[in-house]
């Protein structure tokens, strides 16, 4: 099997799709000829021409808007957004119109939309190229919200979330971009909107994370492994919403402790479901208090390296909450 | 237009800054690993220069994120700008804001920012303050040529005209959206053809000539000042370098048309216009641009010897006061 990098997983779910099925389009800033300020639409608008791969001003509300729009009768829009932190122009279009149009109408319209997000930090972006913004969409009914980690889980992510009738947000983590690789099948492959993954088994404790950080939950927990601490089971949970309760709660109630990891801000986050999700359906099996290893309360990312860095959550912040909770 | 001798050292002295500070400084954000996404506003010195002449350190603009040049025109000391580019503590945001944060309230500079068009209605805000205070200050909001597609643009543009707030829209028109050329994005022929569309006069300059830029924004700071309303003001000008450090320019436009821009370089139509005059010698132009090259070595050490902030400043200036034991909770700094 080949080995690719998520941005590479990212490109090629985009172009098997729009290759099956004419009405799946993208637009957005810089998509066409630039191929896309991060290249995942490189080599689109030669192969695809300018009708199915759009350019746009520089301009997020109408982007979602018309998208949403195209999206009611017949079309299946691949709508960028180029950094996350450029998505709040769009929120009227995503959260008062996207995500309430089934509901409002009754199941007459819906919106089988995808919009793709690069987010996140650790790339020294500074307050307008490093936020994560799921928790606002988490909260949201009536959109889907994916994260996938790997570039595996993007493909078969992405292609999943082309292909559903509903809107989806598709967040996908930049720092993993390049620096995440792993195996890729070349054939159709789709994998199921709403399904978590553990990535490790462990008896130990529960690890539950998703995007860049699982890739430092699982080194923590080979750490742990390694000084023979504990066995951490990992799970990733690739989609936030629909949550994929089953799944966590099974590890929940095999361990017994649970920690969270994200790299959004900890109050309000989707750790603080996950907290409340295990509280109300394993306490009974509770052998810690349920913990969370998230981003502080600071409203964007700071641009000076050392607080960058103590924003961010990383394997030896991880490994040290592990301990504490095997010690517990 | 006859100008003073001080007022064309004033000029040259401006653009002689912004041009070093971009090219000197910018570099070495990389060398020390914060390169991040940082513009460079080299090639556009003559639009910030000639219109905050017009201004005092009590009025106010709304920058962009290629706003390096709106700052050190707006009388920002580049050795602070430098710190904050470098995330040093001595920067006007004590390293937290980077490029596409710096803010100096002393100098009326509400900010550069990195969302396209995002500063403009900060900018009308103030106006509204100067108007409603009765202040006499104008603000002017800078954006590009990609920022003028932006929605809160055109309803800023509207609102302003209504209430005949003391604004200048100055686009710095300088042909790309990122990597989209203004041509394809753009309704109309001009920036400046949209100002009818809101009642007010549209002028359209030529960016890369300090004393055209200079003579379009007087009439629209003293229209301005005198209660009459906003202008918008395009100024046809070029960057000379990618959008960000990452990017190529030469992807999406060719080596004949940066190189004709290059030749129409602001900082060169200046020598030529202003030598023949006399008020000013070639020799002291020279002479500012030694002084800028060193002023950038003084600014970089500067920076270099700023400490980074200390871990719990990232909990400082979040709220004018909340309670740090409930903004901290469950959180450990330590890396």
């Amino acid at each position: 099997m080949a080995v690719k990098s998520v941005i590479e997983a990212v490109r090629e779910a985009m172009r098997e799709e729009m290759r099956r099925d004419e009405r799946v389009f993208v637009m957005g800033e810089d998509v066409g000829w630039r191929g896309g300020v991060f290249l995942a639409t490189q080599g689109f608008i030669e192969e695809f021409g300018e009708a199915r791969v759009i350019d746009t001003p520089l301009a997020e509300a109408s982007i979602m808007g018309i998208a949403l729009g195209a999206s009611f009768r017949g079309l299946h829009p691949i709508a960028e957004v180029e950094f996350a932190d450029f998505v709040w122009p769009t929120v009227n279009q995503l959260i008062g119109e996207a995500a309430r149009v089934c509901y409002g109408t009754d199941g007459k319209l819906n919106a089988p939309m995808t919009i793709r997000i690069p987010y996140g930090g650790g790339i020294r972006g500074g307050l307008y190229h490093s936020q994560s913004v799921e928790a606002y969409f988490f909260h949201t009914p009536g959109l889907k919200v994916v994260a996938p980690a790997t570039p595996y889980d993007a493909k078969g992510l992405l292609k999943a979330s082309i292909r559903d009738n509903n809107p989806v947000v598709f967040l996908e983590h930049k720092k993993t971009y390049r620096l995440v690789r792993g195996e890729v099948p070349e054939d159709d492959y789709v994998l199921p909107i709403g399904r978590a993954e553990v990535k490790r088994a462990g008896s130990s404790i529960t690890l539950v994370s998703y995007g860049l950080m699982l890739h430092y939950c699982l080194e923590a927990a080979e750490q742990l492994a390694a000084e023979g601490v504990a066995q951490v089971e990992v799970v990733d949970l690739r989609t936030l919403r629909p949550l994929d309760t089953a799944t966590v709660l099974e590890s929940v109630k095999k361990t017994g402790k649970l920690l969270i990891v994200h790299e959004d801000n900890i109050t309000g986050g989707v750790g603080s479901e996950i907290a409340a999700l295990a509280a109300d359906a394993a306490f009974d099996y509770l052998d810690a208090p349920i913990t969370r290893l998230c981003g502080p309360d600071v409203p964007t990312m700071p641009f000076a390296q050392t607080l960058e860095d103590a924003y961010m959550p990383n394997t030896h912040k991880i490994a040290e909450a592990l301990r504490t909770l095997a010690a517990y | 237009m006859e100008l003073d001798r001080n007022m064309l050292l004033y000029l040259y002295r401006t653009m002689t800054t912004i041009r070093h500070f971009e090219e000197r400084g910018i570099p070495e954000t990389g060398q020390r690993g914060m390169s991040g996404s940082v513009h460079s506003s080299a090639g556009q010195e003559a639009v910030p220069t000639g219109i905050c002449a017009h201004l005092t350190n009590e009025d106010y603009i709304g920058s962009t994120h290629r706003g390096h040049g709106h700052c050190i025109a707006k009388g920002v000391d580049p050795k602070l700008m430098m710190a904050e580019l470098f995330g040093r503590v001595t920067g006007p945001n004590k390293g937290k804001g980077g490029s596409m944060h710096i803010a100096d309230m002393s100098k009326g500079m509400l900010g550069t920012n990195g969302v396209v068009a995002a500063s403009v209605p900060l900018a009308v805000g103030a106006a509204l303050t100067s108007k409603l205070r009765r202040l006499g200050r104008v603000a002017v909001a800078f954006f590009g040529d990609g920022g003028a597609n932006q929605g809160v643009l055109h309803e800023c543009m509207n609102l302003a005209s209504v209430w005949k707030l003391p604004v200048i829209f100055c686009c710095e028109n300088n042909g790309y959206a990122e990597s989209t050329p203004v041509e394809y994005a753009l309704s109309t022929a001009r920036v400046a053809d949209r100002a009818a569309g809101y009642d007010m006069p549209g002028v359209h300059v030529d960016g890369m000539d300090v004393f055209d830029v200079f003579e379009a924004a007087g009439q629209a700071v003293q229209r301005a000042r005198a209660g009459e309303g906003p202008s918008l003001l395009e100024c046809r000008t070029y960057r000379y370098y990618g959008h960000t450090v990452f990017d190529n320019p030469l992807s999406y436009r060719t080596q004949e048309e940066q190189d004709y821009w290059r030749g129409r370089d602001p900082l060169l139509l200046f020598r030529e216009r202003v030598a023949p005059g006399g008020l000013v010698s070639i020799d002291e132009l020279d002479f500012m641009d030694l002084e800028a090259q060193e002023l950038m070595e003084d600014a970089i050490r500067f920076a270099d010897e700023s400490p980074l902030p200390a871990l719990e400043e990232i909990y400082e200036d979040v709220y004018v006061d909340y309670p740090l034991d409930l903004m901290r909770r469950g959180i450990n700094l330590e890396v």
